[in-house]
């Protein structure tokens, strides 16, 4: 139906996602993750999914972001490999 | 968490933010039924803001609105809230969590309806109660915890 819409926040879910494979400081890898999850529940309303998309956002953007931080903060903020 | 000042735009904003996203959490809770949304959802909103004071404030400030040690008897509350649903549910002769033989009102409609709401509440209740404890463990021991 909005296939368009689709292809955009996909390409976009991507990018995100090898941004937060590939970048050596561990908090802007937290910050794309919690991106990569508000694309990925943008992608899961677009396909109809409101509920799924819900849990989502809440979850993946929210709470996920916070215990990341929480334990970078507890070790090193960068990566070692 | 680290605090190096208080900055009062941070701990103003969240002190601000914080009730209103309370506000749309208890509403999702208590549309849970009808409308996307429900027990788990509204219940980690909560967390988030009762977690959002925790980041801003410190852990001092935070514990006069919610103590660390409220978190696993709140918790062990919500889960007997949705078990006890279900077997008042069995004490009045259907099955287990089967909310239509509870009589809080007349038809079985309205009693399957209030009877979901209580399972919502109770979820809620012990998913917040659970997230607001994970965050507290994982700081305990830090040096300004």
């Amino acid at each position: 139906m909005n296939w368009e819409i689709e292809i955009v926040l996909f390409i976009c879910l991507l990018i995100a996602a090898f941004v937060s494979l590939y970048v050596k400081n561990l908090l802007t890898a937290v910050i794309t993750l919690s991106v990569f999850s508000f694309f990925s529940a943008l992608i899961y309303v677009a396909m109809g999914a409101i509920d799924v998309g819900f849990t989502e956002a809440v979850v993946g953007a929210g709470i996920t972001g916070v215990l990341l931080i929480i334990a970078i903060y507890r070790t090193n903020r960068r990566s070692s490999d | 968490m680290e605090r190096k000042k208080d900055n009062p735009i941070v701990s103003l904003v969240s002190r601000t933010v914080s009730p209103f996203i309370m506000l749309f959490a208890l509403y999702v809770i208590f549309h849970g039924h009808y409308s996307p949304g429900g027990g788990f959802q509204g219940g980690t909103m909560l967390a988030a803001a009762f977690i959002l004071i925790r980041l801003s404030l410190g852990m001092e400030t935070s514990q006069l609105q919610f103590k660390s040690s409220w978190a696993t008897p709140l918790g062990s509350a919500g889960v007997l809230i949705y078990f006890g649903t279900g077997l008042v549910a069995l004490l009045f002769g259907g099955n287990f969590l089967d909310y239509g033989f509870i009589p809080f009102t007349g038809t079985v409609a309205e009693n399957r309806s209030i009877g979901i709401l209580c399972i919502e509440i109770g979820v809620a209740i012990a998913v917040m109660a659970i997230m607001v404890s994970i965050y507290d463990d994982l700081l305990k021991g830090s040096p300004d915890d």
